[in-house]
């Protein structure tokens, strides 16, 4: 159509369009792979832990000195917190998903294996665990009142019976025949698996990216009779604050010769495991309105800059018959010409910074989704910003081709 | 001169508005976004002691199965009877064995807070560099006494002991009496080098409310807050004696050693150290032996991790493309101005009169741009602080803070960047022909 003329009034503009070219490619790069990377993180945060996060909370517990009944204070903590009203049941425990400090352990297949067949985080439960943490139990059956036993401190950790997450389940046993089965703890602790819960993420999972850091669990039916323990409350939907406001108190009431250091949702462990993820993933996500910004603007001033330059050859095109509605595509169609070349070298660049990053930062490599998505982005924005100076060039009367001679 | 030539760029870059606002927004958030990641990058990458930081070391004697790997990235802790071994033998010019841990403590209202404490030697004072607000530091004789002494932070003082002088005092801590020796002044590292087994939590925080003797916290049996590391073998650590007897790495250990050659006999003497003891079989694997100083020692941990590295990578991105920005639009500016400069040559100005002038506009439009730069420097940084959670009067959040020096680098870097990009655009402008641009008038 125009594209040839449009070649050669460009060649008299050389640096002007390699400026914006150079910009949309740099512009490109970085926003692919801001976008790549926020998603990346995205995903990272809001990996499902496993328990019924929207409708529980936390509260961590110490004693002041080393209280001889403290299975009496934990049995008369969690009657308390059970009373409360809404609350579906709680669990005395060392840990739970996202809580950041937890216990691990190795799993092996025979009772004297050198190299445990898989690393695991431990969670110490009774028969309430399950409708506390509100997990699904996919397969088996959750731990009965007779086989929970008191874990003290120094105890050796042993059980019975086991309930494992899914993740372990298949890493263990590859043919999913995993129930029922024999494995060993630690240093060759024999123990069953008697059920499967569908997942429940380790105390750990915020700083890995590993599935197997993440995803094997396992709970053991030990009672956590121990001083620094964490009560997990599960309410009703929407009791979660009712729930809440009165924990301190009720539980002072009981003694006030202890350190209730926190009663939070379970929301707030989430935040604060991936407080960097999130910091990081805002502050791109400005970096990049900034860059669309600037860019934008950029467009627009030399845009401007170029129809006042040629004010008499537009003039000239009108009279010579040239409608409106060609003056605003001759401006897009050149400017879609140089961001596309711009597009072109910005996916190169892009997918080059990529390669970098996703060394630096771990991440997964970018997908062409971002790319494409990168450059649509990028080319809107330019056709968006020139849009402007083209209606004021196509504003320009027919008489100018003549009235600035 | 200057006067008139301010005049004209004034004037010049009035009658463009847009263009003038265009140029000054690109260079300006450029700036702004790029001095924002370079103080955040600066404020967890520092050297945290920079005097000392070549003389301290932590060694490790890795003892653990080579199959299985290391026990965990940040993981150069000791076991109780190494580090006990270590500071007996005395090889270094100072040397402290740490732990870290929490003992309850009445505030004057009544109520049981935790505090944060360490528990260490007496030379772990004159080691850091530990500044003093009153009293001192408890000495040797006091570890070896196993004396109930404790050092305060200047925080802890004053909320148990406001308006009154602590030294000499009396301060319970889980149930426990000890008496006030000194009182540190708020003491910031960035990072908390020393220990950085919870660097989200805690290597960017403020330093411990107390520090009690070592020895002291041993004989009290308090136990840890710092992570212990365990083969399965050594899983009797849960008592207290099997803490002390087993293989578990749970004592952190510094040693400061001046010279090269000191360096060197401390690596000669642990690696026998570390024979030895397999000889005498107490590890189950060959020991390996490593030394970091404190540099060393944080990129080992990846402490400026590579998340504020790619923040500044692409910060200085976005720096160029506004950087570019600015020069597509100074060419927009100066070739607008070529008649008028065609006049100005015709009229017997040289070429180095014209670049003259368009130095000075470039000047102005980067004082601007400056400006700019220096409120969304401020803005920027005030952002950086509530996303991680640094309040400003935190002991550390003046490293998020824009002193004068910043604001001195922001201008000096505006005005560079602008003249820079505007030397080009006005070479091209002063080079036309003055016949040619009256002509088309």
């Amino acid at each position: 159509m125009q594209i040839l003329p449009i070649l050669y009034s460009l060649g008299r503009n050389k640096i002007g369009a390699a400026l914006i070219g150079l910009q949309i490619a740099l512009t490109l790069a970085i926003v692919c792979n801001c976008l790549s990377i926020i998603q990346d993180y995205s995903g990272q945060m809001h990996r499902p832990s496993g328990i019924d996060e929207a409708n529980i909370f936390t509260v961590r517990n110490s004693w002041a000195g080393q209280p001889e009944d403290m299975k009496a204070r934990i049995t008369a903590d969690l009657g308390t917190l059970r009373s409360l009203p809404g609350v579906v049941d709680v669990e005395a425990t060392n840990a739970f998903p996202l809580s950041g400090f937890g216990w691990g352990t190795g799993i092996s297949m025979k009772p004297n294996q050198n190299f445990p067949t898989a690393m695991t985080s431990e969670y110490f439960v009774d028969e309430h665990g399950l409708a506390a943490y509100g997990m699904q139990l996919i397969a088996g059956r959750w731990f009965t009142a007779a086989e929970v036993a008191d874990l003290h401190p120094g105890d050796g950790v042993s059980a019975a019976s086991i309930v494992v997450t899914q993740r372990l389940a298949r890493a263990l046993f590859p043919a999913g025949d995993a129930l029922g089965r024999m494995i060993y703890l630690g240093i060759g602790e024999p123990t069953r698996i008697i059920g499967i819960v569908e997942r429940a993420q380790a105390p750990w999972a915020g700083i890995s990216r590993s599935e197997a850091a993440v995803e094997n669990s396992i709970f053991l039916p030990l009672r956590f009779v121990q001083n620094g323990l964490y009560y997990v409350v599960r309410t009703r939907p929407g009791a979660l604050a009712a729930a809440m406001r009165p924990v301190r108190d009720r539980l002072n009431a009981l003694t006030r010769r202890r350190i209730i250091s926190s009663v939070v949702p379970f929301e707030q462990a989430r935040q604060h495991t991936y407080q960097a993820e999130h910091s990081l993933s805002v502050m791109l996500g400005i970096l990049c309105g900034l860059l669309l910004m600037v860019t934008g603007c950029g467009i627009v001033g030399l845009a401007l800059f170029w129809v006042a330059q040629r004010r008499r050859q537009i003039g000239m095109r009108r009279a010579l018959g040239a409608r409106r509605l060609d003056i605003l595509q001759y401006f897009h169609i050149e400017n879609l010409l140089i961001a596309g070349t711009g597009a072109v070298v910005g996916i190169a660049v892009g997918l080059a910074g990529n390669t970098w990053l996703a060394a630096t930062l771990a991440l997964t490599r970018m997908s062409a989704g971002y790319i494409c998505a990168g450059a649509i982005i990028v080319l809107a924005l330019s056709q968006a910003a020139v849009l402007w100076p083209a209606l004021r060039a196509a504003a320009i009367p027919p008489a100018a081709a003549i009235r600035d001679l | 001169m200057v006067g008139y030539y301010s005049e004209l760029a004034v004037r010049s870059l009035r009658r463009n508005v847009v263009l003038t606002t265009l140029m000054v927004v690109a260079v300006g958030v450029g700036i702004g976004v790029c001095m924002t990641a370079l103080t955040t990058l600066r404020a967890m990458s520092g050297n945290p002691i920079p005097d000392k930081s070549a003389q301290l070391f932590v060694p490790h004697i890795n003892a653990w199965d080579p199959a299985r790997g290391k026990p965990g990235t940040s993981d150069s802790q000791f076991s109780y009877r190494d580090a006990m071994a270590l500071m007996k033998a005395h090889r270094g010019v100072r040397q402290a064995a740490m732990y870290q841990v929490i003992l309850n403590v009445k505030t004057l209202s009544g109520r049981l807070e935790q505090a944060h404490g360490r528990a260490t030697f007496a030379d772990f004072f004159p080691m850091f560099g530990v500044p003093f607000r009153s009293g001192a530091p408890w000495g040797a004789k006091q570890d070896d006494d196993r004396d109930n002494v404790v050092v305060l932070s200047s925080k802890l003082a004053d909320r148990l002991f406001p308006h009154i002088e602590p030294v000499g005092r009396i301060v319970t801590l889980t149930g426990r009496d000890y008496r006030v020796v000194g009182v540190i002044r708020p003491w910031i590292l960035t990072p908390r080098f020393y220990d950085l087994s919870d660097a989200d939590q805690f290597a960017f925080g403020e330093t411990e409310d107390f520090f009690l003797p070592f020895p002291t916290a041993i004989t009290r049996q308090i136990i840890p807050r710092n992570y212990t590391s365990c083969m399965e073998e050594d899983r009797q650590w849960v008592e207290w004696e099997g803490r002390l007897t087993s293989g578990c790495y749970w004592v952190q250990f510094w040693v400061q050693l001046p010279t090269a050659a000191q360096v060197r006999d401390f690596n000669t003497f642990l690696q026998g150290y570390a024979i030895e003891q397999q000889r005498l079989g107490f590890y189950h694997y060959p020991p390996r032996v490593r030394m970091l100083d404190v540099m060393d020692w944080l990129a080992f941990n990846h402490v400026s991790d590579g998340s504020v590295r790619v923040n500044m990578m692409i910060a200085t991105g976005l720096l160029v493309v506004c950087l570019v920005n600015a020069v597509g639009l100074m060419l927009a500016k100066f070739a607008s101005k070529a008649a008028e400069l065609g006049v100005r040559r015709a009229l017997g100005a040289s070429r180095v009169d014209l670049l003259v002038q368009c130095f000075f506009e470039t000047v102005i439009v980067g004082l601007l741009s400056a400006a700019l730069g220096l409120a969304l420097t401020s803005a920027g940084l005030w952002g950086v602080r509530s996303l991680r959670g640094v309040a400003q009067d935190s002991a550390f959040g003046h490293l998020y803070r824009l002193d004068a020096q910043m604001a001195l680098i922001v201008l000096a870097l505006a005005v560079a960047a602008t003249v820079l990009t505007g030397v080009y655009p006005a070479l091209r402008a002063v080079r036309m022909q003055p016949a040619w641009q009256l002509k088309i008038q």
